[in-house]
């Protein structure tokens, strides 16, 4: 009476599931390990067609932007620009996207893209690996494939427009603290997620050339606000009390800073901690003109949006293939020019201050 | 429940007491649910272009595959009057685990029984502050899925490991021949079957049941309701550690928030399924045809370019009206019925 056959039975049921889960796993071959598998990683794509500069671009590509969420202004902008250029090639104009930002849920939206035969899919990736094999299965669809703003593995795509270098974006950032703080204090960092792939580039690259050039400017934390603006909030409370001596924050995100300086601009904080980053004009502007916030960088979102189409667009209709050196002609920016690994870059940022913040609008 | 006019369910509710009877573990809310799936199938079939090519079933499937897998013995647990919300943290832990030792060296081979392994121990933590300490198990795995979820980001951090090889993560993602039925299935269909049977056709099967209409009746008839829990644990644990090496291989890439928030879409295929939250009553099929339903409708939605927060709203409602629904039919059956008698 006392041991029923539940336990025993049951236990022997979950082994069984074990074991066949063991075997299911285990079944492919034998000691995989990571040495043999660089062997076993043949490259990806290899463009082998060659490009005729003179091609026409057809109307009526397909051409879809997939931003790494929905609903976050910066990529509005953004695919509001491509919305201009894929207006101006007469396209065929989409946006689809996850509400959340996450590695694994763009897959999905590429799945459909795929399916519905997109010509040229414009993406900005949450995982530079996690989209690889998606994206691998859309241009085995025939679908032309651009990155932006944040790049996959180079294997994966066929161009990348890079907003503008990664250095220069990280020294302007801690040359406009460093003009604000005169130079010296602690200085902390809001970013977006901890795994943004460019973020965590330009942080790393903010570090060392801090370290160069203001060796009195010091780094002292670095926090996630998940490009979710309550999270942001709530992380630069964080920082301020936990630093009380903290002399500026540097939020490479636009989710982060202008959270940071809502925060700021209601805080006895304000015009004492200085916040610098990466935001939009528009969110902006009311702590630009309350003096919470003296300048801070961005592109143009727009223009990096317009550029990957029009690179998109070239690419489908063969202009380009993707190999270094090609040119294209990218409507009102005009000419580009393909760089090595298949990038394109967009131009310097430009730095944001009361002075010239009205003559922009996005 | 709509299905009432044949003589013997209606004999048998002339019984008073308003708890489930035996009549709570036959069919009914999941044949439901299915007819709803294969009308929903079919209707979408002919009027989204694209959506019954084989490619588009396989994406489908793929995105369903490890939602099922841990429905699997998430539904036994549920089925007994407990949960457990830690299963995704327990996928991002598994597959942040799996990445550092393939980072350090470790043959897949090897690594996937250690993740099993984690997944066991991770599973059996649970199970104990459940059983041992009698804690309610909503409260304890909210707890751990905040904490395996950090574990997963003290072993990886913001890192990702994305060097698998190719051959294992294009299986993963690849089907058989040109059918449309990714390579996972048919393993999980094994444990789906496997799992049925012992749900449906076991007296284990009958003792999960009998534990979530009344735990005391439960054990005094002789089941040993602790170990049993125990064990449905351990079981969460494994099969989302699987889920875990799965998912890693799937993505091609190892990080410790994968997954993050699928413990809510597994609990909604349950309820969706017609499995009662307060357990004792439910059934895998409707499970099934839950998770398949609650995929297929976004992957539809998504063919036909509906906007994602609006594909959220339409889940979302989906979910209370299975969930809300039987209960609304069910309060107003007790109500009308018990009223004529006494007043």
């Amino acid at each position: 009476m006392s041991t029923f056959l539940t336990a025993r039975r049951l236990r022997g049921v979950i082994t069984g599931t074990a074991v066949a889960a063991l075997v299911l796993g285990t079944a492919a071959c034998g000691g995989t390990t990571r040495d043999d598998a660089a062997a076993d990683d043949s490259s990806g794509s290899g463009s082998s067609a060659s490009a005729n500069p003179d091609a026409e671009i057809p109307s009526g590509l397909k051409i879809a932007f997939l931003p790494k969420q929905l609903n976050n202004p910066y990529f509005s902008v953004a695919d509001g620009g491509g919305k201009k250029a894929v207006d101006a090639l007469k396209g065929d104009y989409s946006e689809v996207g996850p509400t959340e930002a996450s590695a694994s849920s763009q897959v999905s939206y590429i799945n459909t893209l795929t399916q519905q035969g997109a010509d040229v899919i414009v993406t900005s990736a949450n995982d530079p690996n996690a989209i690889c094999s998606a994206l691998d299965q859309a241009r085995s669809g025939g679908a032309k494939v651009v990155t932006f703003d944040s790049d996959t593995d180079p294997k994966c795509r066929d161009l990348f427009i890079n907003q503008a270098t990664a250095e220069g974006i990280a020294h302007t950032q801690i040359d406009e603290m460093a003009k604000q703080i005169g130079g010296a204090g602690k200085v902390a960092i809001l970013s977006a997620t901890a795994n943004a792939t460019n973020q965590n580039a330009w942080i790393d690259l903010m570090k060392s050339y801090a370290g160069e050039k203001y060796p009195q400017l010091e780094i002292v934390a670095t926090v996630y606000g998940d490009d979710e603006d309550e999270k942001s909030f709530q992380e630069t409370q964080g920082l301020l009390s936990k630093y009380p001596d903290l002399k500026g924050i540097i939020s490479p995100t636009t989710v982060g800073i202008s959270a940071a300086a809502r925060y700021l601009s209601g805080s006895s904080y304000k015009g004492k901690v200085a916040l610098t980053g990466l935001g939009t004009p528009n969110q902006m502007r009311e702590y630009v003109k309350d003096g919470t916030v003296t300048s801070f960088a961005l592109w143009n979102p727009a223009d990096l949006g317009y550029l990957a189409a029009y690179a998109g667009a070239a690419l489908s209709a063969g202009q380009i293939t993707g190999a270094e050196g090609e040119k294209f002609s990218a409507g009102d920016l005009g000419e580009y020019t393909v760089g090595k690994d298949g990038q394109i870059v967009l131009g310097d940022p430009t730095v944001f201050t009361a002075q010239n913040i009205d003559q922009f609008d996005f | 429940m709509a299905l009432d006019t044949t003589p013997g369910p209606v004999a048998g509710n002339a019984t008073p007491p308003p708890a489930r009877g035996p009549r709570g573990f036959t069919l009914p809310t999941g044949s439901v649910i299915t007819t709803f799936l294969v009308l929903f199938l079919l209707i979408a079939s002919f009027s989204v272009d694209g959506f019954a090519s084989t490619r588009n079933s396989g994406f489908l499937l793929l995105d369903v595959v490890v939602i099922a897998l841990i429905a699997l013995p998430l539904t036994l647990i549920v089925v007994t009057g407990e949960i457990d919300l830690s299963v995704a943290s327990v996928v991002g832990l598994s597959s942040a685990v799996m990445g550092k030792l393939w980072f350090a060296g470790l043959s897949l081979q090897l690594i996937i029984p250690l993740c099993l392994l984690l997944g066991a121990v991770l599973g059996a933590v649970n199970g104990l502050l459940v059983t041992k300490l009698g804690l309610p198990s909503l409260a304890v795995t909210i707890g751990s899925l905040a904490l395996y979820r950090g574990l997963a980001f003290v072993v990886l951090g913001d890192q990702a490991v994305a060097d698998f090889p190719r051959s294992w993560t294009t299986w993963a993602i690849s089907s058989y021949g040109g059918s449309g039925i990714p390579h996972a299935v048919v393993p999980l269909l094994v444990l789906v079957a496997v799992t049925a049977v012992v749900l449906h056709a076991t007296p284990v099967g009958r003792a999960l049941f009998a534990m979530g209409n009344s735990e005391d009746a439960a054990r005094f008839s002789g089941i040993d309701v602790a170990r049993t829990k125990l064990w449905l644990f351990v079981a969460a644990g494994v099969v989302s550690a699987l889920g875990g090496v799965f998912w890693t291989l799937r993505y091609g890439s190892a990080r410790a928030d994968n997954a993050t928030g699928l413990e809510l879409q597994v609990v909604a295929a349950i309820l969706l399924g017609g499995v009662s939250i307060f357990g004792g009553s439910g059934g895998l099929l409707g499970v099934m045809a839950g998770a398949l339903l609650l995929a297929s409708v976004r992957n539809a939605l998504q063919l036909v370019n509906v906007p994602s927060d609006v594909l959220n709203i339409v889940t979302g409602a989906l979910l209370i009206v299975a969930v809300v629904g039987p209960q609304v039919t069910a309060r107003l059956r007790r109500r009308t019925r018990p009223r004529s008698a006494p007043a």
